[in-house]
């Protein structure tokens, strides 16, 4: 079984630190990390390895230093890695990365099932997922929660939804995304930081791919960003204090009160 | 297409500096510069610079799709139902919907897909609707990605809407951006906030990223319809008139929308969702200030006692107190109720961005350093062991 899964590099939010005196995102020496989501989606595919055979190749798409990235998915178990790196890509959307990537899965080979992480956690749009399988047009499944089976050439899969979840069957090859809840990442093995640090990754450039250069990078993106800002954190909050438990229950009782709530 | 600063104009003034997102302006002697590698391009510098010293140019002028802008016109809402039961995340849009219907002078029309649906179309023109487009269908009974894509793009294509909103629920975020990638067009995720440029009449939609540390406002300027999903419970629902005034148009669901390749074996309901977060008005949250499983009594008491729900922080999930479907935060559930307590939780940023766009927020928490007071209306510094029994008390008399 083929296996692809698309992996973002990202600032660790956790790290991101607003300046206070101007409000504005520190970015300076936060550390990039692998999108949290795609960890889930890389273990599920060496599971899904393990359960069938295959290859696991792990694809990117993204600046030149995110090669440390593949490197790490090679310590974790991943066959091979690619890098799709150009100018040509930048200031890409969701539609113009979609497209791309989909373009640099064609051009790896014949694949069995593309998993993605449900959402990247820089630009939270969990779109690239959905886009990939539009434009490779082949069947697509959201926030997988379980890979139940594969049989016959279809996987049976659990999608989670605001209710509990779905059970869905769908033909290979497909694009799932996952949840946190379909595994337990692993750590890196001794072996595979051995292999990991002479790893060289596949490199893609614009001009490996088959793709219209119109729907590249901006040019191909319709979305435009108008205008950024860091929200208001700070509210005008207030200390409630008391003499005892009952006075400040009784305070906030007051104030809740005055907000509308019926208590 | 590439972003550079024209020396001759950059005064070093330095205003560009923290503009950038992504900190890809650094000073190189006294004048700016824009580490390559880290521009994504996204031309926030270029407004910033007071000098229009930052330059964005196209490298390549490569042939693009010209679309007649004008054709496109009306607001559209994906009216998401679920079991034949209209979702509230609907009303919202329509709320939102009509007020850009107005402001475009334009009709706000409602897709509807389902099966057995068409009573539920007319209670859509009780929301204010002008025009509910309806594909009634036994394919479109249960969500599935292929059909309610081919659905909706036929649609489109059909009548061709100016701006088309789809809530950012899971079956939104699931087929929308596939409809976007078949219409070749922009889509804008889990926006907060909507205007109209009062220029060229575009949308201008707002939207959290970075986990909500920054806000971003995009457009889509030369592609149609313009689209964007919307975070459930931040825009204001649409109020029930009295009289409708709109019309039903029943279209039958294209033959390509009768080419499903997944197959819809079962629904599961969990017991433990019926506590739905992401509609609950109120919600009581316990963090791992609780100290115990057991204690997660004190927070059901007073969730009960306000007729709330139950969330919690990813330490008490992660410690196995309470299951994942309670996490609120950026690995659980976004929440956005009228209020929110926060008990035992310190409030580190990714259980923030879960939950900072509430109402009201109360915290409740032993150490006064804790970072939650930072976002909450109402701070109570003690023990929730003394606190939460009191208030349950007095809340349920
Ligand atoms: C990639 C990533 C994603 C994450 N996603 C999420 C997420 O979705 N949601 C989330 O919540 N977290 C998330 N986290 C974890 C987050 O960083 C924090 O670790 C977590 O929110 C802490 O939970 P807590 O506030 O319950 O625990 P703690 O930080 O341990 O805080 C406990 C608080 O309880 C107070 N307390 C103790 N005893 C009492 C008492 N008797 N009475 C009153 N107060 C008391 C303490 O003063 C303290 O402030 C994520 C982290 C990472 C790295
Ligand atoms: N530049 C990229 N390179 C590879 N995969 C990506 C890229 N951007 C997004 N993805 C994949 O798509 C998922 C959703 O990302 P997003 O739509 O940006 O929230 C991620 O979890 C990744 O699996």
């Amino acid at each position: 079984m083929n296996i692809v899964v698309c992996i973002k590099q990202v600032p660790d939010t956790t790290e991101v630190r607003i300046n206070p005196e101007t409000g504005t995102l520190i970015r300076d020496g936060v550390p990039s990390i692998i999108n949290p989501f795609d960890m889930y989606a890389i273990e599920e595919g060496l599971r899904l390895k393990e359960r069938f055979g295959g290859k696991v190749t792990v694809l990117t798409m993204g600046p030149p230093q995110a090669k440390e990235a593949l490197r790490e998915t090679i310590s974790l178990g991943a066959d091979e890695a690619a890098l799709l790196s150009d100018r040509a890509f930048a200031g890409s959307d969701t539609l113009a990365t979609s497209y791309s990537l989909s373009r640099a899965i064609s051009k790896l080979g014949d694949v069995d099932i593309i998993l993605c992480g449900k959402q990247a956690s820089d630009g939270d749009t969990a779109q690239v997922g959905p886009g990939i399988a539009e434009c490779l047009n082949i069947p697509f499944v959201a926030f997988v929660k379980k890979i139940e089976k594969i049989e016959n050439g279809n996987a049976r899969v659990e999608r989670m939804m605001e209710y509990g979840y779905d059970i869905i069957e769908l033909p290979l090859p497909c694009v799932l995304t996952v949840v946190k809840e379909i595994n337990e990442p692993r750590l890196p093995s001794l072996k595979g930081k051995m292999r990991a640090r002479k790893y060289e990754p596949i490199l893609l450039k614009a001009e490996d791919l088959d793709v219209k250069v119109e729907r590249l990078g901006l040019t191909g993106s319709p979305t435009q960003v108008i205008k950024v800002f860091t929200p208001e954190l700070r509210r005008e909050g207030e200390m409630l204090d008391g003499k005892d438990p009952d006075d400040i229950a009784l305070k906030l009782k007051v104030k809740l009160k005055e907000a509308g709530f019926a208590i | 297409m590439i972003i550079y600063v024209d020396q001759e104009q950059c005064t070093g003034c330095q205003i560009c500096l923290p503009s950038c997102p992504f900190g890809a302006i650094e000073l190189q002697g006294d004048k700016a510069f824009i580490i390559e590698e880290k521009c994504t391009l996204c031309g926030a510098c270029v407004d910033a610079c007071p000098m229009q010293a930052i330059v964005r140019t196209k490298e390549t002028i490569v042939e693009q799709k010209i679309i007649d802008i004008a054709s496109y016109r009306g607001v559209w809402i994906f009216a998401e139902q679920r079991l034949g039961k209209i979702q509230n995340v609907t009303f919202e849009l329509l709320g939102a919907g009509r007020i850009l219907a107005n402001e475009r002078k334009q009709e706000l029309c409602a897709v509807l897909l389902g099966h057995n649906i068409r009573e539920q179309a007319k209670e859509l023109l009780f929301y204010g609707a002008d025009k509910v487009y309806v594909i009634d269908d036994p394919i479109l009974e249960n969500f599935q990605d292929d059909p309610y894509s081919e659905c909706v793009q036929h649609l489109v294509r059909a009548y061709k809407p100016e701006i088309l909103l789809c809530g950012a629920t899971n079956i939104g975020r699931s087929f929308i951006p596939q409809v976007a990638v078949k219409l070749e067009t922009g889509l804008t995720a889990d926006c907060t906030g909507f205007a109209i440029d009062s220029e060229k009449g575009n949308l201008l939609q707002t939207r959290p990223a970075f986990g909500g540390n920054i806000f971003a406002t995009i457009a889509t300027m030369r592609h149609r319809p313009q689209m964007a999903t919307v975070r459930h419970k931040v825009m204001k629902p649409a109020e029930r008139l009295a009289a409708p005034h709109g019309e039903i148009i029943e279209v039958s669901i294209p033959e390509k929308a009768k080419q499903v390749r997944t197959r819809f074996i079962q629904r599961v309901e969990e017991l433990e969702e019926t506590v739905n977060l992401a509609e609950a008005d109120i919600i009581v949250s316990g963090g791992r200030g609780l100290g115990d499983p057991k204690n997660f009594d004190f927070i059901r008491a007073l969730a009960k006692a306000l007729g709330g729900a139950v969330g919690s922080s990813r330490a008490a999930v992660d410690a196995g107190w309470i299951s994942y479907s309670h996490q609120v935060g950026q690995t659980g559930k976004t929440v956005c109720p009228k209020l929110y307590i926060a008990v035992g939780i310190s409030g580190a940023v990714q259980h923030l961005v879960g939950m900072r766009s509430s109402d009201t927020i109360v915290a409740i928490n032993k150490d006064p350093e804790a970072p939650i007071f930072k976002v909450a209306t109402y701070g109570i510094v003690g023990d929730f062991k003394e606190i939460v029994p009191a208030m349950i008390k007095h809340f349920s008399s």
